[in-house]
């Protein structure tokens, strides 16, 4: 819609961030609202275990104590909601996917991902966007252990997309070539979601797809 | 048109429900129907471009054609919620776009199994349009709602609730008050529950779908009781989070 229409004295209220841009049609929040679609699962870590495997030369499975063992790196990162929430300077421990992807050596054939999670989870991305320092599987949150309702004890986190590609009570990552629809994507929801273009839904990608074919 | 392109809505009626919540109903150019649980996005701008956008659940049933209702809460010091409580008056336009959200959702077929509602403060939106969808629909499945709020006041449609549960004998009504309750009140008065929830179930003939909607602490409770301790399958529970946010 062409925006000549406004809402007549309606104004920000919320002050505008400082030092942070928030990406269109997002909100800052200070809390960490808990979104998921049923029970969290209660996880534990004598039974857990990560792994990477499907286009792969070699499958890797981590135990939770072998996973601890990987070298750990701080991330502080900004987190944005596809419910609109924006959250800066989060502050998170974990692994690098890059160290997890070195270790599994992707084949040529490998170009997107499906996370599997615990209680049946699932979301895909690309694999070039789990690469660079892009991403990394978090284990602490503010300095504590993950709580579950957030994803605890291990959670995928890709703060370029919106968060639900962002994994909770992550299992496993499955290198595919071709691209295949999650849970969210399923029901309708962006296959890619930049927040930087607002691909929220899988309208937008359609529309977005049109508008640079035009 | 694109079912999520921006269109303006009419407002056609503003309803007060409670002392923090109120109805808008818009009347929509490009309607389509929806399925009970799904939501909408309302985008306020501002006449120097600022906007701010709000996800909705709809509160009418899809059996309401051209129209679409939310019930909005008043939010402390909420940029959207201020602003509509304030300033939105019959005649007034809305940008929305939707509906949207494939996941909680639910629909009156004529083999629609038992349900068990579970609704914490406005968290009762999505079911209600659920409830009002099945009522339209003329199914009579066994049908369970828990709902929690702080105070009488504060129950969203308590008057329509009521006449749906003395309609239908198999709708089953049960409020559970955390702080204060009427005078004289027998039911709840304590925050959801095991005992609670399994008292729900043992209304209901066979395991129900199970749909979850209202603050986290709650969501998260329930979610988890039925799960973990009275041995619902976790794809028989679907949930939706009001966080404190939500403004």
């Amino acid at each position: 819609m062409q925006n000549s229409f406004f809402n007549r004295g309606f104004q920000r209220k919320r002050p505008a961030p400082t030092g942070h841009v928030l990406p269109p049609g997002q909100y800052e929040t200070k809390d960490f609202p808990v979104l998921s679609a049923g029970p969290t699962p209660q996880i534990n870590p004598a039974q857990w275990s990560f792994g990477l495997d499907g286009l792969v030369q070699t499958p890797q499975q981590w135990s939770w104590q072998e996973f601890n063992n990987l070298p750990q790196q701080d991330f502080t990162v900004d987190i944005h909601c596809v419910t609109q929430w924006s959250k800066f300077g989060t502050g998170w421990q974990g692994v690098s996917l890059d160290t997890l992807l070195d270790a599994a050596q992707p084949t040529t054939e490998a170009r997107y991902v499906m996370a599997h999670c615990y209680g049946g989870y699932t979301t895909n991305l690309p694999l070039a966007d789990l690469r660079g320092g892009k991403a990394f599987i978090g284990l602490l949150y503010d300095g504590k252990p993950l709580a579950p309702e957030h994803g605890g004890p291990a959670r995928l986190v890709v703060p370029h997309l919106y968060f639900w590609k962002s994994a909770k009570w992550i299992q496993r990552l499955e290198l595919l070539s071709e691209d295949a629809p999650g849970f969210w994507e399923r029901a309708g929801y962006s296959m890619y979601g930049d927040p930087w273009k607002e691909q929220r839904y899988l309208d937008d990608d359609e529309y977005l797809a049109a508008k640079a074919n035009e | 048109m694109n079912s999520l392109d921006w269109q303006l809505g009419t407002v056609v009626q503003v309803t007060p429900e409670t002392p923090h919540a109120k109805t808008f109903t818009l009347r929509l150019p490009h309607w389509q129907p929806h399925r009970a649980g799904q939501h909408y996005t309302l985008r306020l701008t501002a006449p120097d471009g600022y906007q701010a956008q709000r996800s909705y659940s709809i509160a009418s049933p899809p059996e309401q054609t051209g129209e679409v209702a939310f019930t909005i809460e008043l939010i402390e010091e909420g940029e959207v919620s201020g602003y509509l409580f304030e300033g939105v008056l019959p005649g007034d336009q809305l940008e929305v776009r939707g509906p949207i959200g494939g996941y909680f959702v639910w629909e009156a077929t004529p083999q629609a199994g038992p349900l068990l509602l579970v609704a914490g403060g406005s968290g009762i939106v999505p079911l209600m349009c659920m409830l009002r969808h099945r009522q339209r629909s003329g199914i009579h499945n066994p049908t369970a709602l828990l709902y929690s709020v702080r105070t009488p006041e504060e129950v969203i449609y308590a008057q329509e609730l009521r006449d749906m549960a003395q309609a239908d004998p198999l709708f089953y009504l049960q409020l559970a008050y955390t702080r204060q309750a009427p005078v004289g009140w027998t039911g709840y008065h304590r925050r959801v529950d095991e005992a609670m929830l399994q008292e729900a179930l043992g209304l209901l003939p066979s395991a129900p779908q199970c749909f979850i909607c209202g603050p986290t602490g709650l969501v998260e409770s329930a979610a988890n009781i039925l799960a973990e301790q009275l041995q619902l399958p976790a794809s028989a529970i679907h949930t939706e989070r009001f966080g404190p946010s939500g403004s």
